[in-house]
């Protein structure tokens, strides 16, 4: 028997080796902590900080170019580094369990969710098949999945993002682990279905005394539920304690820096921007699909009704979940999509209804910065020829069109050389820079940032939000923000619009709407957002 | 379901109308007077006269076509200017060595091809993947007749472990049908293994990176398992329908294998049909391969429901 005190995980100067071309020599470097019964350890660090790859380490589960060369895995007492395959195979699902980021694809697409808890039991346990399946039923109804003898045969894309991640919970608490690793659980679900997936965690963990490794880039998470908090950065662990320390009162700059970097909740004081609307949305609809043949079709209203304003240099945001409309709304104002009714106008000039063929000018005047980075640059095209493609469209000649570009890139913050090279030779948050600079070559009066800082890390986002305001300033831009992130929203909108599935639920100045929302579905998000009780800094860079 | 699969049956229905109204015209718009054609270069005026009113030759195209369609309907598919036959007969008496062939062919490929294709994906850049691929460019270098008269000369004439041409009917026996057609369908199947083994293995290379499949390994599966269950479900669709093709494929193809393994299938019945400008039976050949062709598609879209819950029509 095991007693309370003794540790579920400890990891010890454990070392694991990237391959040799890499750009430093080990993904991660002599780190040590540990795991008790009935406690949440959470691992905070940007990407690249080896906190997944800890994670890899403990299940066995590293691709096969990482080699752990030192330390010890110990998983009650027991090494995992070392354990052989078919031991491995025993204890993970029975001892240690694991979740992760991105519900839908972690789920076997192909296969009924009742079929993939069922798995489990059938990999461990000689149960019988009805057995299984009743024990499937069971667990489901523990994570609090509605109508569970009816869902069991349901397939994964039949259910929501909140309901799939249950799923996988389901899957890894079957069979009560002593070790549940969770990597990013709730990084790619909505605020609100955060929150409720957090508290799950919480409550089984408190249920049944399993240890939790936490690994999250969200401070927010973090100070919701982490009991002690492990700081990493570049493969080395930066500081480690109980919560109230580490986020009270961060003894390493790095920490420190951090902590700077995530967006308050609370939005600063700003000057109403006063002059001429930019932007003119009235009674925007836009509907998806249409009555089929036999009266079959479905029909979405992806907005409903949207009328809204943005004035020269404002900061519009617009807020919401998936789903609310946000990107639709962005979306007819750039003309990608036609909206089905409304006007939508520009400095006076309607552009809803205008034929593709009169539309050239207008796509000049209104520019995109998308969330990916990583996709919105085409990868066999040099930064150069990248950013002069537009103006060079537009009639301007090819070396005046270069020398913009050389301005732009200096006012992003990126060397003038970066025009002869490929995006795949800069980070996501310069590539988000050369993102910003390549809408600017055609000197537009709208920026749309669709979720623009979303895919970066709090550091860079930080920075990338900066330089956002500081463009909206210097050309007087009309910029549309869009964001499912409050604690960003919070910082750099002027006013917000909260939509929720189609509808503008409430619109205001950005501190009115926070200290003071008026709609029930606002103040639900608010009070979704993770992390409120914890003050953090300014979400710029210092 | 049902309404989508009627859907699909009734839209068959144009198309198959397209392909009649091709072959109807193949014949009519060759050079020449049909009728001429069809009696041979002997014939009298008087016996050419004959056969043009035999077959309605001086009625409008469209009354034609009419009537040729409406015989098809009634199992009248025309009579065999070079046989002397019905049609319809021909065709019976024909089916069964093509029918076994194409399945055979696509029985032993499939059997050699996805296990091969799936290790392969699995071992990525280890000797056997290598082997593997490097049998694909291989195989699909190599013409089949080649393959055929390969085979033959090794198996048949220098071990006389198979006969070296010809066919039994099932109903003479099972053995002795099996020997007859393992030889051209080894023939047959090696492009297509070679073809479908690189498509699994792409396929399955692709899945394998997906998060379900570190799912399954996090739950302790076995590696086998994981493969099967997770990984080769997730990538069958372009596998079966590769496979689809290649059956449709194989029953077009049918006609040089036939011929060289002697197999007096459609595929020589084909050859002998057109080197006798024998339209009736080319007529009805083309036409029957177009409706399998037609059918394999139906198959192969429906198989898609069964096998991704996530696709529906």
């Amino acid at each position: 028997m095991m007693t309370k005190t003794e540790n579920v995980l400890e990891v010890k100067n454990l070392t694991v080796s990237l391959p040799g071309d890499g750009d430093r020599a080990n993904a991660v470097e002599n780190i040590s902590f540990t795991v008790a019964p009935g406690e949440i350890v959470c691992v905070v660090g940007e990407s690249g900080s080896g906190k997944s790859v800890t994670a890899s380490a403990v299940m066995g589960l590293l691709p096969a170019a990482l080699k752990p060369t030192d330390g010890e895995t110990l998983l009650e007492g027991e090494n995992t580094l070392t354990a052989g395959k078919t031991r491995l195979r025993d204890l993970r699902g029975t001892r240690m369990a694991m979740i992760f980021q991105e519900p839908m694809t972690a789920l076997n697409p192909v296969a009924r969710v009742g079929e993939q808890i069922a798995e489990m039991l059938e990999i461990h346990t000689s149960m019988s098949a009805s057995e299984r399946r009743k024990r499937a039923i069971e667990i489901m109804e523990l994570v609090h999945l509605p109508e569970p003898k009816k869902m069991v045969d349901a397939y994964p894309h039949q259910l929501s993002g909140g309901q799939r991640q249950r799923i996988m919970i389901a899957i890894a608490l079957v069979l009560d682990p002593a070790l549940l690793i969770a990597d990013e659980p709730t990084t790619a679900l909505d605020v609100t279905t955060q929150a409720q997936i957090l508290t799950l965690v919480k409550e089984m963990q408190e249920r049944r005394g399993t240890g939790v490794l936490f690994i999250t880039h969200d401070f927010g998470v973090v100070a919701e539920i982490a009991d002690r908090v492990v700081v990493m950065q570049d493969g080395r662990i930066v500081e480690q304690g109980p919560r109230e320390d580490v986020l009270r009162n961060p003894q390493e700059p790095y920490t420190q820096m951090l902590m700077a970097s995530v967006p308050s909740m609370t939005p600063p004081e700003r000057k109403p921007v006063e002059g001429d609307f930019a932007i003119d949305v009235d009674g925007l609809v836009k509907r998806y699909g249409h009555n089929g043949l036999f009266g079959r079709g479905r029909v979405v209203l992806a907005a409903s009704d949207v009328t809204m304003h943005v004035r020269k240099g404002e900061t519009l945001g617009i807020v919401g979940e998936s789903g609310s409309g946000k990107s639709t709304v962005a979306r007819c104002i750039a003309r990608l999509i036609d909206p089905t009714a409304g006007s939508i106008s520009l400095h006076g000039t309607e552009i809803a209804t205008l034929p593709e063929s009169k539309l050239r000018p207008h796509r000049r005047k209104v520019q995109i910065v998308f969330q990916d980075p990583y996709r919105s640059l085409n990868p066999r095209r040099t930064i150069g020829l990248s950013m002069i493609e537009a103006p060079v469209n537009f009639g301007t000649t090819k070396a005046d069109a270069i020398v913009r570009a050389r301005q732009l890139m200096q006012l992003v913050g990126l060397p003038a050389d970066a025009l002869d090279r490929f995006p795949h030779q800069f980070s996501g948050g310069q590539r988000q820079r050369i993102c910003i600079a390549r809408a600017l070559m055609v000197d537009p009066e709208v920026l749309i940032a669709d979720e623009a800082v979303s895919a970066l890390d709090v550091s860079v986002q930080a920075q990338v939000l900066e330089l956002l305001d500081d463009i909206r300033q210097r050309y007087n831009l009309a910029m549309l923000f869009i964001t499912h992130d409050l604690r960003v929203a919070a910082q750099i909108c002027d006013r917000l619009i909260v939509m929720q599935k189609g509808i503008v639920v409430e619109q205001g100045p950005t501190r009115q709407v926070y200290s003071n929302p008026s709609h029930s579905y606002t103040r639900q998000l608010l009070d979704a957002a993770p992390g409120t009780e914890v003050e953090f800094g300014s979400g710029r860079a210092s | 379901m049902v309404f989508y699969l009627l859907k699909r049956l009734l839209a068959t229905i144009p198309v198959m109308l397209v392909v009649a109204v091709f072959i109807f015209l193949l014949l009519r718009l060759t050079p020449g007077d049909p009728a001429a054609m069809i009696a041979g270069d002997y014939a009298s005026d008087a016996q050419i006269a004959e056969i043009r009113e035999k077959l309605g030759l001086d009625e409008p195209m469209l009354v034609q076509f009419g009537i040729w369609l409406g015989n098809i309907f009634q199992g009248d598919l025309g009579e065999s200017f070079f046989f002397k036959k019905q049609v319809s007969e021909l065709i019976v008496a024909r089916i069964e060595p093509t029918l076994s062939l194409s399945l055979v062919t696509i029985i032993l490929t499939v059997s050699i091809a996805v296990p091969m294709g799936v290790i392969s994906a699995y071992k990525q850049g280890s000797w056997l993947d290598r082997l593997t691929m490097g049998f694909s460019v291989l195989g699909f270098s190599i013409p089949v007749f080649v393959i055929g008269f390969g085979l033959i000369y090794v198996f048949s004439l220098k071990l006389a472990w198979f006969p070296v041409q010809g066919y039994d009917r099932i109903s003479e026996g099972l053995w002795g049908w099996l020997r007859h057609l393992i030889l051209p369908a080894l023939a047959l199947s090696v492009i297509f293994v070679a073809f479908i083994a690189r498509m699994t293995r792409t396929s399955v290379l692709e899945v394998l990176g997906e998060d379900y499949i570190r799912t399954a390994r996090a739950k302790g599966q076995t590696e086998t398992k994981v493969l099967v269950r997770h990984a080769l479900r997730n990538a069958a669709v372009p596998i079966v329908t590769v496979i689809g093709f290649a059956f449709a494929i194989l029953i077009g193809g049918v006609v040089v294998t036939e011929s060289v393994f002697n197999i007096p299938g459609l595929g020589l019945l084909t050859v002998d049909a057109v080197l006798n400008r024998d339209f009736p039976t080319i007529q009805a050949v083309v036409l029957l391969f177009s409706l399998v062709y037609v059918l394999i598609n139906l198959v192969i879209d429906l198989s898609y429901t069964v096998l991704d819950p996530r696709i529906r029509y």
